[in-house]
């Protein structure tokens, strides 16, 4: 019963999702109260029946139902019970529901926390998360439905893949789409501002924090990605631009400019048509991702659907969302009033080029990512392309990028001095120099790129404090000055420096990771020693052990320095059983200064095992900066004027359209 | 100068320089194609050596060797095969008679070094560009590989 609860809650969702994207739009054009009215009770009406539809969803695994067809297909009696929740969402089916409540969870955060947006520009933006929700639900009720049964019901399931059984990936896609559809919002109010015909920096206000709430979001599913690729695929490396980690680098990257764009719209009431562009860029890219990974064209631990319904369904929805919504950009966007003028060297200027930059990035990283699928298509030529390519493009945009974000902030509007902030930023080009040289010195014959990689992360960091330096007069004021200065900047300009302070970690991070890794390949006989990175690895051996769902392999390395005992280390090599699968279990000792990572591979028959033992210099920098840069946004989201629903349009009480609280 | 000359001439400097940023981009793009060939295409038309390739097929019954950490096997899709040499450890689905990607060029001797491996994510996946390559000597891919039941 409860499934079928389930299923009939989801055909009441779509219609009230059917209402609440059609009434409220034409009650704004036309001017129906009554209509107009009708956005936030409906937003909360589908909220609350996508919710009932998948809590059943999550009872019929939970409870293992396997006359369920999904809960037959994806989980197993035996299965540990974090793994039987997170296996909801596991699958082709779960993934769109919890996609779903994603969306409709962000629309009814907006009709709760929206009471002081105009009634009209609400409803028109409640109205376009309706429409989205319409193409959704469609796509799962008559595609991918969780809901149906099988009959007679199987006596168990068929268990999950064993690699999403890891606490990494169980909470990868929860917050990758928090991400993804948070940008919803962001293109739910560029659509509504083109209907409106008009943004002004209010507009950028309300705009601002959904998609720095997004890019949070994002920023923490994507790391959490790359981490686990780190930790379970056993290779030690932890970006491979895959097609699938691109189809989620991609609206990040467009997020990330979207959010320094919207700035210039909220400050200077300037760049409005192209911040416009990028929302709708940024939720496009999004909904790219979603048919990239879902729809099968990709093949990969993603790629759950094969049905190629599902995929033409997609790319149709796809088309019609960012062809019309491009349309209308097209037919509105000459319509809204320019806004300020500022010279090529200002702070608007430098985040002009950010945005430039992003954008350029964006696409090659589009090219990279379509142009096999094209290619296997049109021409019939099978083939990839290889991480060089994105490694070349991404370093060479990424340095004028890195080069002008410890610049820009020091800028003023409109018309900036660059020879007064060159000159204020000497102490950041002298660290960053002598950064360079000790590389440089320290490098016996490594790459050049270390070098390039160092002398930026320290531009970086050190302008982005002499940055906040400047701003509390920080040993040029009397040290109560600079306090009341510290205590007194706003949450959102300390948001920047830490945020900027992560990207400089993360370089770090890249940079010396990629360079002084020390790796050891070789079979190994319990007993000996090798040592990599300084450490003394003693192999004690490899014996079967048992786990709940799995049998595995577990190698034992003691690890010393000097003879001094630094810790044991227990790489797996599992075999789980519902379904077969073997996976790698690396075993990992973090510290800030770099990570010792040992796999243990298959016997030689005589006594000696494969092992691979990995001396990461500061990988674990890449993770730490990107949560640096996640509280900086966190940090920023706290700002009292960014608040959700704080900011409000000084016009809009005059024109009565919403109660000012 | 005029701002209209002034403009003009940023308007163009700034053409040139994205015409040339685009220019650079597609010229490492063709560079960096790395194309999938079968065993069949690689004996029977030759690829040029030195040159980086994905290579898919089965692994060959009875062919896998191992020396320490170096590997040897060949790949075939049952109308040619091509020997392969890999220093490392193997992906955890590796197994004769099952489909892989190996990514690498040909070295001396026609031999095949690949310096990456590919098995499939899970027991019922097999990567499509070998699939297909089986299909055009006309083995079912299902062959040997238990199929995705749907």
């Amino acid at each position: 019963m409860i499934a079928e609860s389930g299923h009939f809650a989801l055909i009441l969702a779509l219609l009230v999702a059917l209402v609440q994207g059609t009434l409220p739009l034409i009650g704004a054009w036309r001017g129906y109260d009554m209509w107009v009215a009708l956005a936030r009770p409906a937003a909360t009406a589908q909220f609350l029946l996508i919710a009932f539809a998948f809590a059943s969803l999550t009872y019929a695994f939970v409870a293992s139902d396997f006359s369920v067809a999904n809960v037959f297909a994806n989980s197993h009696s035996a299965k540990p019970m974090l793994y039987k929740v997170t296996g909801v969402w596991g699958n082709h089916e779960g993934s769109l529901l919890l996609w779903i409540l994603i969306l409709a969870a962000f629309g009814f955060m907006v009709s709760a926390f929206g009471g002081n947006l105009p009634a009209r520009l609400r409803a028109r933006v409640l109205s376009v998360q309706g429409l989205i929700g319409v193409g959704f639900l469609l796509f799962i009720l008559f595609t991918s439905n969780p809901f149906e049964r099988l009959d007679p019901a199987p006596l168990d399931g068929r268990g999950l893949n064993p690699l999403l059984q890891d606490p990494g990936l169980a909470f990868h896609p929860p917050f990758l789409y928090l991400g993804y559809v948070g940008l919803s919002i962001a293109f739910s109010f560029a659509v509504a501002a083109l209907i409106e015909g008009r943004v002004d920096p209010a507009w950028a206000r309300w705009v601002r924090p959904w998609t720095l709430l997004a890019w949070c979001f994002l920023t923490v599913g994507i790391a959490i990605g790359s981490w686990w690729a780190y930790y379970e695929l056993g290779w030690g490396g932890w970006w491979f631009w895959d097609p699938v980690e691109n189809a989620s680098f991609m609206p990040w990257l467009a997020a990330t400019a979207l959010l320094h764009s919207a700035v210039v719209v909220e400050k200077r009431d300037a760049l409005k048509s192209w911040t416009i562009l990028l929302a709708i860029l940024a939720f496009s890219l999004s909904l790219l991702g979603t048919f990239l990974v879902r729809s099968g064209v990709l093949n990969s631990v993603h790629a759950f659907a094969t049905d190629p319904t599902r995929g033409v369904f997609i790319l149709a929805f796809l088309v019609l969302v960012v062809g019309g919504s491009l349309t209308l950009f097209a037919v509105r966007a000459p319509a809204l009033a320019p806004g300020g003028f500022f010279r090529p060297i200002s702070r608007e200027g430098s985040l002009v080029l950010n945005n430039a930059l992003l954008v350029v990035i964006t696409g090659a990283v589009l090219l990279g990512t379509l142009y096999p699928l094209f290619a296997d298509a049109l021409l019939n030529r099978k083939l990839t392309v290889g991480a060089p390519f994105f490694n070349l493009i991404f370093t060479l945009l990424m340095t004028p990028l890195l080069i002008a974000m410890a610049a820009g902030p020091l800028m003023a509007w409109k018309r900036g001095d660059l020879t007064g902030v060159l000159n204020r930023l000497k102490i950041a080009l002298v660290a960053a120099l002598v950064l360079g040289a000790l590389t440089w010195m320290w490098l016996a014959d490594g790459p050049m790129l270390a070098v390039l990689g160092m002398v930026l992360g320290g531009w970086l960091l050190v302008g982005t404090l002499q940055e906040w330096a400047g701003r509390v007069k920080l040993f040029r004021a009397p040290i109560g000055e600079t306090l009341r200065r510290a205590g007194n900047l706003p949450r959102a300009a300390y948001g920047m420096t830490i945020a900027h302070i992560g990207v400089a970690l993360v370089i770090f991070g890249i940079t010396a990771s990629e360079t002084w890794t020390e790796e050891r390949l070789m079979v190994m006989k319990p007993g000996q020693v090798v040592t990599v990175g300084g450490y003394d690895m003693e192999f004690l051996g490899a014996e079967p052990i048992q786990g709940p769902n799995y049998s595995s392999l577990q190698g034992r390395f003691r690890v010393t320095v000097a003879g001094e005992h630094i810790t044991t280390m227990f790489p797996e090599s599992r075999v789980y059983q519902n379904p077969p699968m073997e996976t790698t279990e690396a075993a990992i000792r973090p510290t800030a200064a770099s990570d010792l990572y040992a796999v243990v591979g298959e016997s030689d028959g005589e006594g000696g095992y494969g092992v691979r033992l990995y001396h990461k210099p500061l990988i674990s920098w890449i993770w730490i900066g990107s949560l640096v840069m996640v509280l900086g946004g966190f940090v920023s989201l706290s700002d009292r004027r960014l608040r959700v629903g704080i900011p409000s349009r000084s016009k809009a009480a005059a024109s009565g359209a919403a109660a000012q609280a | 100068m005029r701002p209209k000359r002034q403009r003009l001439i940023m308007v163009i400097a700034m053409m040139a320089a994205l015409g040339a940023a685009v220019a650079f981009m597609l010229v490492a793009f063709e560079e960096n194609l790395v194309f999938f060939h079968s065993p069949s295409d690689v004996v029977e038309k030759g690829i040029e050596k030195g040159k980086r390739f994905r290579l898919g097929g089965m692994v060959e019954e009875d062919t896998v060797e191992k020396n320490g950490i170096v590997v040897t096997f060949k790949v075939t899709d049952f109308n040619q095969s091509v020997p392969v040499r890999y220093e490392g450890l193997l992906p955890d689905l590796f197994r004769e008679g099952q489909g892989v990607v190996a990514e690498g060029r040909i070295g001396d001797g026609g031999i095949f070094v690949a310096d990456t491996v590919l098995a499939k994510h899970d027991e019922n996946y097999m990567a499509p560009e070998v699939a297909e390559a089986l299909a055009k000597q006309g083995i079912d891919p299902a062959h040997g590989q238990k199929t995705l039941k749907q």
